[in-house]
């Protein structure tokens, strides 16, 4: 892997960087992770997952998906990308109609009554009983879990309000909540019970900025507990600083995954001239070989390559092209993470 | 061997029979109390819904409000048809007070009451949404069912009871109360008479059992839980129609609600133990055929909710 391109990488894990052994692509491997028995299975492992409603829509076109053990993982992709069917899938509440996939290593829907209570989930957007307070909300789905000790109920209630911060208004019904405390609800329910995997859905959804940076605050204390995280979104710069690795969603396919570096790395990086006369500097960067090379009224440029850009000054220079300014740009990350996308208003399909 | 796209989606196949194996030991705990713990929750949910109350709040104002009119208008033979009996009987006791009150609000409130729960089973879980957080817990889609299915009968049998309790009361209360001249013509005792209450109204219980079944079956169908019960309403009354035209008597045995009104069997002596029985046993067939569609359609649906 190309890392170390930018020195302020978010704080990989540990456990997390080999990750990227898991190739983005397992192909048709048929028992994920059984080549390797020191690394522990992958969280979530999916092998040509696809979904095509009744409607004839096809949600999610065949993705193969990794997400390594102790890793945050933004799932992104612009509205109806097919983020939302996938964690569905994942989570076994729609049937995928070709595929497999498996969590935690336990193939799923079949093991859903196994894996699931180690699962923790929000799936677009929080829904409770409007006539039930916060706690007893908690209370319910607790209920639901036949894996939950009804004695220490109350205790781990207490606990994830605590954890989301909504202890104050545990007594306050449902429907008199703001939109943030609802989300927040949603999250502490799946913190009720110690998880392995965490998956949420565009947790930050209607989240005022503030609201937004605590969600993501409690995303990286979950995760340095060493529980996986999938976390979906629309936005990359919401979710850039906490993840290790992405998976891109266009139109129901899976357009790019792995680490954030990786990203990062596609992007090739272009030299830049600033000078009085382009024609000349465009002439001399075509010379040296570089390739899409362009001339505008103040600047020559073309795409870097290989080329080291000490020797390309040189060369400018010696070729007698007044040279005021040069530089190497590279795209940032939202400009590659919208050339994945797209960047079209209309949402496809 | 085929390409790996052939063989990628049949791969998930023995991965999938592991998948059992393991489940099978997976989760030792006790089933039964952690199945009475979800429908302890369920059952505090639909006891505490202010329109479930509302409508049991109607089941005790009705017989009262039953109690006095005919208290005030003296009934000698008011009504005709089925009910003819009982309001003959009413005058010389008070019991029967309680078997009227149970024959007419069975043309309509008590199907509406059983209609409102069991369409709302499903239906409004999944319009709330919560429908996907109780299966990502997971609940388990056939244990939700059942203990669904199982709070809905309950909510039911409280219903016939609190009717069957209120219009007692009253009954004692408005009118002489002693021992039961039966419809054929035999007088028991009151204990023994009370008895055939209770028998009365868990058969009536039943019967809302059967609706029920068919009301959870059609939950399952839908999002919006005010289209499943106008449904099962349409439904029940549909067949109550059906089954008072002549034309139709071929398939009169089969309608769900043709052998509701059957408990007068249990006020005659001997007891007519064929016409219970065969009501007790379509009771039972409506359960256990709209009970399995509820449960294919519910294990096997996209939860898109
Ligand atoms: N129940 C359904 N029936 C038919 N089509 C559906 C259904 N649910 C989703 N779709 C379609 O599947 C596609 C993917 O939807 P999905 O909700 O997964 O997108 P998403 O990535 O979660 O979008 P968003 O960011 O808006 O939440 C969309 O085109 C949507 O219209
Ligand atoms: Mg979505």
């Amino acid at each position: 892997m190309s890392s170390g391109e930018v020195a302020s990488a978010p704080a990989v894990r540990d456990d997390a960087a080999p990750g990227a052994e898991a190739a983005p692509h397992p192909g048709a491997a048929p028992g994920p992770g059984a080549a390797q028995d020191a690394e522990p299975e992958p969280a979530i492992v999916t092998s040509g997952l696809t979904k095509r409603f009744r409607s004839g829509q096809l949600a999610v076109d065949g993705i193969d998906m990794v997400v390594p053990r102790g890793s945050v993982y933004g799932f992104l992709g612009p509205n109806g990308s097919g983020k939302t069917t996938t964690i569905r899938m994942l989570l076994g509440l729609v049937y995928p109609t070709a595929g497999s996939h498996s969590l935690l290593g336990v193939p799923m829907p079949k093991g859903t009554v196994q894996v699931l209570p180690r699962v923790g989930s929000l799936v677009e957007g929080p829904a409770f009983y409007p006539q039930l307070s916060g706690r007893d909300n908690l209370a319910r789905v607790d209920a639901a879990d036949r894996t939950a000790d009804p004695g220490t109920a109350k205790q781990r209630i207490t606990t994830a309000l605590d954890r989301v911060g909504l202890l104050a208004a545990k007594k306050k019904h449902y429907r008199a909540y703001s939109l943030g405390m609802k989300q927040r609800l949603a999250i502490a329910a799946s913190l009720l019970q110690p998880r392995e995997l965490i998956i949420l859905d565009e947790p930050t959804n209607g989240l005022d900025p503030q609201g937004t940076r605590e969600v993501r605050g409690l995303i990286r204390e979950i995760a340095t507990g060493g529980i996986t995280v999938l976390v979906s979104s629309h936005l990359l710069a919401e979710v850039e600083q906490i993840c290790t690795q992405v998976g891109v969603m266009r139109t129901g396919k899976l357009v790019f995954q792995g680490p954030l570096e990786e990203l990062r790395a596609r992007g090739s990086a272009r030299i830049r001239v600033t000078t009085s006369d382009p024609a000349r500097a465009a002439e001399v960067l075509g010379k040296l070989g570089l390739a899409d090379v362009t001339a505008a009224e103040t600047e020559a440029s073309a795409a870097l390559g290989d080329q080291a850009p000490e020797q390309i000054t040189r060369e400018l220079v010696y070729a007698g092209v007044p040279v005021a300014g040069l530089d190497t740009p590279r795209p940032s990350l939202e400009e590659l993470f919208v050339g994945l996308t797209g960047e079209g208003f209309d949402v496809d399909g | 061997m085929s390409t790996a796209e052939l063989s990628a989606p049949r791969g998930g196949a023995p991965a999938a029979a592991d998948g059992t194996a393991l489940a099978a030991h997976a989760r030792p705990g006790n089933g039964l109390r952690t199945w009475l713990r979800l429908l302890g929750s369920e059952l505090r949910l639909m006891f505490r819904r202010w329109r479930n109350l509302a409508l049991l709040g109607v089941l005790v104002v009705l017989p009262v409000v039953l109690g006095i009119g005919l208290r005030v208008s003296t009934p000698d033979g008011g009504g005709g048809g089925p009910n003819a009996s009982f309001f003959a009987q009413l005058a010389g006791n008070g019991v029967f007070l309680s078997f009227l009150a149970l024959t007419i609000l069975l043309t309509l409130v008590l199907p509406l009451v059983i209609a409102v729960v069991a369409g709302d089973s499903v239906a409004g879980e999944a319009g709330l949404g919560t429908l996907r957080y109780l299966l990502t817990v997971p609940a388990g889609r056939a244990r939700l069912l059942s203990v669904k299915y199982t709070a809905v009968v309950i909510f039911g049998l409280a219903a016939c009871l609190l009717v069957s309790a209120v219009s007692l009361i009253m009954g004692a209360i408005l009118f002489p109360i002693g021992p039961v001249t039966l419809l054929s013509g035999t007088t028991v005792p009151l204990a023994d008479g009370l008895l055939r209450l209770l028998y009365v109204t868990l058969y009536v219980a039943a019967g809302m059992a059967g609706l029920a079944a068919i009301g959870l079956a059609i939950s399952t169908l839908t999002e919006h839980a005010i289209g499943a019960i106008a449904a099962i309403l349409v439904l029940a009354v549909a067949s109550e129609v059906a089954d008072n035209v002549a034309q139709f008597a071929v398939i009169h045995p089969y309608l769900p609600t043709h052998f509701w009104l059957s408990f007068d069997s249990l006020l005659r002596a001997p007891v007519d133990t064929t016409t219970l029985l065969h009501g007790l046993l379509s009771f039972a067939a409506y359960i256990v055929v709209f009970g399995s569609i509820a449960w294919a359609r519910f294990t096997s649906a996209d939860v898109t909710s």
